[in-house]
């Protein structure tokens, strides 16, 4: 029984190193490799035998309409992995990324408690722990945001946190509504209850959660923090929140609130369509005119959230295939991109694409990974990123969206152009660079070089073989909406 | 009724505080305002009239009880404010020390 140790290892490996680290920080790094390695493999190992059944867990053995559960299925073993390999690569740029910040144990505490909060998050069963794993990644985010004591990094993290705490509120009122219309907090639960409730207060909590969660995940109203957040935070953790933060407190949870529970209403589904396409045409805007790299990049991630969004927004088979898969492909080409910004920032100073140029011969690895993760994100074939959008932008000209269709399309070609700014004046640009501060470890970049395969190998996730093992079972939980009841009360009990 | 629409109101001037005013500790407190709206909205669900607490014990009769749930949910949400308003103090704190000044209108280095 290997679902509640999700969160048990990261929780105890946080303990643990807030108890045993001394002055210096390597116990602190050899726990949470451990805990991160062990994470990674249970996960894969997870996903790979888990066919198509669901494990319930029930906590303390409470029945199930009484207790906290926690659920397994296909999604949710999707988005552990997502959330497994980031980490791990995460951790390891954090090495040497961190100690040339400075030796400290705490990094390492704060980042075992966002990998809990998201763990949990990821595998709950139940609305209000749902809440409360998600206010224990927030506060970690908020932590390490500040990380680095700059003034600009004191004013996103207040930034961020009041944002946060506005929509973590507006959460737990929408809660609030669901429990009076339900007397339940289990999602099964409540999804058998949900024809009964009258439609105007589905519409309500509905407009509540979007709000909340629609913040966690930054679609477009709702952006405004993300680009000074993911920006002023270091390295491998902006990459941790673009790449998994957003998508596991926003993308997921919107997923299986609105699919499995609400059973995908049709009002819910047209605002998914729209934000999404607002986000995808604004955020691309917003990033061509920055000079700042990271915060280009953190503006391509509300474009990408909103290729996500249009994908569920579509709810054909293959328009959640689409979403599905970008979801992955956007964790790892993101992540990749904004570890090759830390490793150029740490090894010239500056983030300020005008200040670069040269890259190709002093720093040869982080120029190649970064060409590959901007031709991935670009959609240019052979790499992830062109199929999924493919995927996104086919499955809405079938269902009959070609104006949506093609407002995608421009925001890919859109998204070409600023990294070809990106790769022209970053990486082959005039000015010379005569020497690099800080020497780039062999950690750093074997952490870029793995994503970088990464970026390859998992464009074979839509060769028909392979697909029908990897990304079928997860399309398969969200399209059967409700099929989530009998899978989770009648499901296979692990205790 | 309408101790439900003065909970609203209550939530709409936590709001109005968060939107409007320019001061980092009243940005605070009406994000404290806004959790008690929230918290009491919660212990108003729960409430059932003419009902008693929620605990049988021996030789009592069974009556209609108010919901005990919520309850507990109340006290966890209570804590999750505190280490929220904890979080954001200290942010303030630091950020006085390094723009010396409260006003959200001169802590403005972020921009583009």
């Amino acid at each position: 029984m290997i679902l509640p140790y999700y969160i048990i290892i990261p929780l105890l490996a946080a303990f643990l190193i807030t108890l045993i680290a001394g002055k210096k920080d390597n116990w602190a790094v050899i726990l949470s490799v451990i805990s991160v390695t062990a994470m990674l493999i249970l996960s894969v190992y997870s996903f790979i035998t888990m066919n198509k059944q669901v494990v319930t867990y029930e906590m303390s053995a409470w029945p199930i309409p009484y207790g906290i559960v926690l659920v397994q299925d296909a999604l949710t073993s999707f988005v552990l992995v997502m959330v497994s390999i980031i980490s791990f690569t995460s951790l390891i740029f954090s090495v040497q990324y961190i100690r040339h910040l400075s030796m400290d144990w705490r990094y390492y505490a704060l980042f075992m408690l966002l990998v809990t909060g998201m763990n949990g998050v990821i595998a709950t069963g139940d609305l209000f722990n749902l809440f409360v794993f998600m206010e224990i990644a927030l506060f970690s985010a908020f932590a390490l945001v500040a990380y680095g004591s700059r003034a600009e990094e004191f004013e996103a993290s207040f930034k961020y946190a009041v944002m946060g705490s506005v929509s973590s509120t507006l959460i737990l009122a929408g809660i609030a509504v669901l429990y009076s219309a339900t007397s339940n907090l289990n999602m099964a639960k409540i999804a058998e209850l949900i024809p009964a409730v009258d439609s105007k207060v589905i519409f309500w909590v509905g407009a509540l959660f979007i709000a909340g969660f629609g913040l966690k995940a930054a679609a477009m109203p709702f952006h405004a923090w993300l680009p000074d957040a993911h920006s002023s935070a270091p390295a491998p953790i902006s990459s941790m929140l673009s790449g998994v933060l957003i998508k596991a407190l926003g993308i997921y949870v919107l997923i299986r609130i609105f699919y499995n529970v609400f059973n995908a209403p049709e009002i819910f589904m047209k605002i998914f369509l729209v934000l999404g396409t607002i986000s995808i045409i604004i955020g691309v805007f917003l990033a061509i005119g920055q000079w700042d790299m990271k915060r280009l990049l953190a503006y391509h991630s509300i474009s990408q959230i909103g290729y996500i969004l249009l994908g569920m927004g579509i709810a054909t088979p293959l328009g959640i295939l689409g979403a599905v898969f970008h979801l992955f492909n956007h964790a790892i080409f993101k992540s990749l991109l904004f570890y090759n910004a830390g490793s150029v920032e740490m090894a010239l100073g500056t983030r300020d694409l005008r200040k670069m140029g040269n890259l190709m011969k002093i720093l040869p690895t982080t120029s190649q990974t970064s060409l590959i993760a901007s031709l991935s994100i670009s959609g240019i074939p052979p790499f992830n990123g062109f199929f999924s959008k493919l995927i996104i932008i086919i499955a809405a000209l079938q269902a009959g969206l070609p104006w949506y269709a093609i407002f995608a399309i421009v925001g890919s070609l859109l998204t070409l152009a600023s990294f070809m700014k990106v790769q022209r004046y970053g990486f082959k640009g005039d000015t010379v660079v005569e020497a690099v501060e800080n020497k780039i470890g062999w950690r750093m970049n074997s952490a870029m070089i793995t994503l970088a395969v990464l970026c390859i190998v998992t464009s074979l996730m839509i060769v028909p073989g392979i697909k029908e093992v990897t990304l079928d079972p997860v399309v398969k939980v969200i399209t059967d909406k409700t099929e989530y009841i009998q899978l989770v009360l009648g499901g296979m009990h692990g205790n | 009724m309408i101790v439900y629409l003065l909970c609203f109101a209550l939530l709409l001037v936590g709001i109005y505080g968060v939107l409007t005013k320019r001061d980092l500790i009243k940005i605070i407190l009406s994000l404290g305002i806004l959790g008690y709206a929230v918290n009491l909205l919660l212990i108003l669900f729960a409430y059932r009239n003419d009902s008693v607490y929620p605990i049988l014990a021996k030789g009592k009769a069974v009556e209609p009880m108010v919901d005990p749930l919520p309850q507990a949910l109340v006290l966890t949400s209570i804590v999750i404010e505190l280490g929220t308003t904890a979080m954001l103090v200290a942010l303030a704190i630091k950020l006085f020390e390094k723009y010396g000044t409260f006003d959200i209108t001169e802590i403005r280095r972020l921009k583009g």
